[in-house]
């Protein structure tokens, strides 16, 4: 017995560092991994430790957004009067566009309930401050600082300006974590608006560029074509601009095109965005037709003789 | 039992800082070059605090981070096992290492993190990675020295004052 714990222990009585504790742990994470993988347990926990997260999440944020403040208050005086007249100067111009744009929708609104159309293009917005993080460096994430008590909710599109930011993947209480449109897992359906050609813009992990595969090699397809969102998929409404192509090339295969487009939004970790209230109409088949057959009214009962057998074989 | 207190302050006073430096923003162009910094920390500990870091600190540690970032939960847990186990293996060598060979040490070590990263992503089916990713490992070859200064520092100021 003791020459068999003598022969032992030099070798492989390391303690903490044991191969098997080793192995333990290792199928322990990769275990955890799978099972999270099917059922987002990761998800369950965020929002039990939100009351810790969330203030780790602003305490981390905090000496930039200091830095960010401090070069606010120091800014040169002229810098700040040129700005707010170019400011003045752009929502004049987008003043006037949106007068324009008034008449528009209002001749637009009318030649509408002619054709008796519902969906309209209303959209409600909530503009939501980011909170500068880097979760990830190889996923293009940003937390905003609105949550479910602000109603927020997982699906709704971002936008700013200029385009399409990206969607809400998750919601705390106080804060929601948000996917851009450059993420490598991220697929947005967009539409030439040119050409009208559809195709799906995928995020490519770098930050000014989304891939567009597969493109047929008979499209319409040119460097300076704008994207727009095409509203299929029902996370996005249709119409939003999302960026510009910059390149056309062909796919290695030869058989479809490929092109490269730079996003029109300012995606940054710094910032605002609004935050799109409805959800889009889910685009799809429409819902399926009622059972035919006679009016309920002349229909003969006869589902009723059915329902009652049983009721009354369960009373006694 | 001050002492203890103080020193144990120090510990997880650093790995706490090491996590939200990990959070902290940086600008879009030096995203790259953001080194793993709960690693380096607790490769430190590590070495110098063995009694404290153990596999299950390192995976406990690991799970709180995939928390605090949202990853897979396991992620972090894995890699930084991982990690631990081997600078445990060799923590009587290298802490004898002069600080050159140290830093290669450390930058061999979070090479392999990096690989095994990858190979956890690539089973979650993520695309490869841009050739930026390669990229922070080095950094972090070159943050080494200034941690270990910067701890020991920080170490022996907490036994001069109790001495």
């Amino acid at each position: 017995m003791a020459l068999a714990r003598n022969d032992s222990s030099p070798l492989f009585a390391e303690g903490a560092s044991s191969t098997l504790r080793l192995v333990i742990y290792l199928a322990l994470s990769i275990t955890l991994m799978v099972v999270d993988r099917h059922f987002h347990y990761v998800e369950i926990l965020r929002m039990r430790t939100s009351a810790v997260i969330e203030p780790i999440y602003r305490l981390a944020a905090m000496p930039a957004k200091l830095a960010h403040d401090a070069r606010l208050a120091f800014s040169d005086r002229n810098a700040l009067t040129e700005e707010n007249s170019r400011l003045r100067e752009a929502l004049m111009l987008s003043q006037a566009r949106l007068n324009r744009l008034g008449v528009v929708q209002e001749q637009n609104q009318r030649l509408k309930q002619l054709l008796d159309v519902q969906n309209g293009l209303g959209v409600g917005v909530q503009l939501a401050k980011l909170i500068d993080l880097d979760l990830d460096p190889l996923r293009h994430r940003i937390v905003l600082d609105a949550g479910s008590s602000e109603g927020v909710s997982v699906g709704q599109a971002l936008i700013d300006a200029h385009g399409v930011v990206g969607q809400i993947i998750e919601v705390l209480p106080h804060t929601a974590k948000a996917m851009l449109i450059t993420d490598p897992s991220h697929a947005l359906p967009v539409r030439i608006e040119r050409s009208g050609v559809r195709v799906i813009a995928s995020g490519s992990g770098v930050i000014d560029r989304l891939d567009l595969l597969n493109i047929p090699a008979s499209a319409d397809v040119k460097v300076g074509d704008k994207l727009v969102t095409s509203g299929f998929g029902g996370r996005f409404p249709a119409g939003f601009p999302v960026g510009e192509i910059v390149e056309v090339k062909n796919d290695p295969s030869g058989l479809f095109g490929a092109a490269v487009a730079r996003p029109s939004a300012a995606l940054d970790r710094t910032g605002e965005v609004l935050l799109l209230h409805e959800l889009a109409d889910p685009i799809g088949p429409p819902a399926p037709a009622e059972t035919p057959g006679p009016p309920s009214g002349i229909a003969p009962k006869v589902p009723a003789v059915p329902a009652a057998a049983p009721a009354a074989q369960a009373t006694p | 039992m001050n002492h203890l207190r103080a020193h144990g302050l120090l510990f997880y006073g650093s790995i706490l800082a090491a996590f939200m430096l990990q959070l902290a923003p940086m600008p879009q162009a030096l995203l790259a070059f953001k080194p793993y910094w709960p690693a380096l920390v607790l490769v430190y500990w590590a070495l110098e605090a063995p009694d404290r870091v153990g596999l299950g600190f390192a995976f406990v540690l690991g799970l709180c981070g995939d928390v605090l970032t949202g990853e897979v939960l396991g992620e972090q847990a894995l890699r930084l096992v991982a990690l631990i186990f081997i600078v445990l293996r060799f923590r009587s060598r290298l802490r004898f290492f002069p600080m050159w060979q140290q830093a290669v040490a450390v930058l061999a070590l979070l090479l392999n993190d990096r690989i095994v990263l990858l190979m956890v992503r690539a089973f979650g089916g993520d695309p490869r990675p841009p050739a930026t990713f390669w990229i922070a490992p080095f950094i972090g070859m070159l943050a080494w020295p200034w941690i270990f200064l910067l701890l020991d520092d920080l170490r022996s100021r907490l036994h001069a004052r109790d001495a």
